[in-house]
């Protein structure tokens, strides 16, 4: 088991899902493989399938239209897997929660596909790369209880 | 030599050039990322990523075939590493092996492609079928220079078709005009073999979410990473064993053989780095109309020094 761990830890493969973000999440996630912040170092690659993911970055608000493909997206990866909602629109729904194009909001919408999903908030408009590392490392820990 | 014994070879070469093979992947992500200005990732990262991809589930498309999906990748892994034994034991062992190992091989190291062709047709993907259809076209562009790389160096070597006698025949087919130009196609065709940038355009992640790999998970996923690793660290060793004298039982011969790998190795990393990828027409129109051309002219020009005894042609 030790050793599963340690693999899952050193080795997150993140997918990312755009559920109608604004683009700016977008561009703070491709921060991340920039020389500044690299997370390779950790091992972590982005990657360009649901199949290979180990972690969805999941930006937006998760609009009507998106939510039923996020679900998809989310039964197309192989689990164990951690869902990491970046971004205050991601998280709560932002400033767009009581429009009328909504869907349930990314926890919900995950929640009702897997009761037992790991969700990891990174709150901010956009968040700092800086914030989004510390929510790998707390996912990696949350891995370690699986 | 009983069967075992050549079962032992094959065991003992499989697992050294698996490890070998996920050094190269490391070495090649850190070279990466020192072009990069990043710091990389650490040394154990193959190993935690093939450790990882075995821990995870294994998901199966429904419109997949299931056993051709799922066995296509070990049939690709089992050939490449049949390709490091030949090669392997015609490295350390000259005199073994039999007349011909070398157009065995290179039917050989078609099997990985064709099988991830097979993988990627069962996986009833439409990104996979496109990337199968792209496979199938980039193995109709590299082939034919390959053949005409690999002739030069059997020219040059009295037609000796065997590898252990051409690694050691004392003529280093590099060390001539024909010698560099089959070289450059070979790694031209390498790079294409490896599928790497430019020639990615079966995996393209981004147009086609990985292509031909789209649908695997967990442990086949795992299996085509090692097969990879493999055939990185099978393709430097084939290229030194024909054109560049192989390993040479000398004081400094290890050292060398060590150098010459890891430049070839470099040298497949930085063309990755500084390249854009390549559309498949432009693929096939520049290996058809421009390497396999160059390819004829290198094996008419090792003719003619072997005709006229011109050792530098």
């Amino acid at each position: 088991m030790a050793l599963k761990n340690w693999a899952l830890r050193k080795s997150l493969w993140v997918y990312h899902v755009n559920t109608g973000a604004c683009n700016n999440c977008d561009i703070e996630v491709l921060e991340l493989l920039t020389p500044k912040y690299d997370i390779e170092r950790f091992g972590m690659i982005l990657v360009g399938t649901p199949r290979h993911a180990d972690v969805l970055a999941v930006t937006g608000a998760c609009t009507r239209q998106a939510q039923p493909r996020l679900q998809e997206v989310y039964r197309q990866t192989p689990k164990p897997c951690v869902v990491m909602a970046i971004g205050s629109c991601a998280g709560a729904q932002g400033i767009f929660a009581e429009s009328y194009h909504m869907g349930a909001g990314v926890d919900t919408a995950i929640k009702a596909v897997d009761p037992d999903a790991i969700i990891v908030y990174v709150p901010g408009c956009p968040p700092k790369p800086e914030a989004m590392i510390a929510a790998a490392v707390k996912a990696m820990e949350l891995i370690k209880t699986l | 030599m009983n069967a075992f014994g050549i079962i032992g070879i094959y065991i003992a070469a499989a697992a050294g050039t698996l490890a070998i093979g996920l050094y190269l992947r490391w070495f090649d992500r850190k070279v990466t990322a020192m072009v990069q200005w990043r710091k990389g990732p650490p040394w154990y990262q193959p190993v935690a990523d093939v450790l990882k991809l075995f821990y995870k589930e294994t998901l199966m498309p429904a419109t997949a075939r299931g056993t051709g999906f799922l066995i296509a990748p070990a049939i690709g892994l089992a050939a490449s590493a049949l390709v490091a034994a030949m090669l392997w034991s015609a490295v350390l062992t000259p005199e073994t092996g039999f007349v011909g190992d070398l157009i065995v091989v290179v039917y050989l190291l078609l099997i990985p492609p064709l099988m991830t062709i097979l993988g990627a047709s069962a996986s009833g993907s439409p990104h996979a079928a496109i990337g199968a259809s792209r496979e199938m076209k980039l193995i109709l562009s590299y082939e034919l220079p390959f053949f005409l790389a690999m002739l030069v160096a059997v020219i040059r070597t009295d037609w000796t078709l065997q590898l252990g006698p051409i690694a050691s025949a004392g003529v280093v087919p590099l060390y001539s005009i024909s010698g560099v130009i089959a070289m450059i196609i070979a790694i031209l065709a390498m790079q294409a073999k490896l599928g790497q940038v430019p020639f990615d355009t079966a995996e393209a992640e981004c147009e086609i979410m990985s292509g031909v790999y789209v649908e695997y998970s967990g442990v086949p996923l795992a299996i085509i990473y090692l097969g990879r690793a493999m055939m990185l660290a099978v393709m430097p060793l084939l290229l030194i064993t024909v054109f560049w004298g192989g390993l040479e039982p000398t004081g400094w011969g290890i050292p060398a053989f060590i150098g010459k790998y890891l430049l070839l190795v470099v040298l497949v990393t930085l063309i990755r780095n500084t390249n854009p990828r390549l559309r498949i027409d432009q693929i096939m129109r520049f290996f058809w109309f421009g390497v396999a051309p160059l390819g004829i002219a290198a094996v008419v020009l090792a003719y003619l020094g072997k005709a006229w005894a011109i050792k530098w042609l």
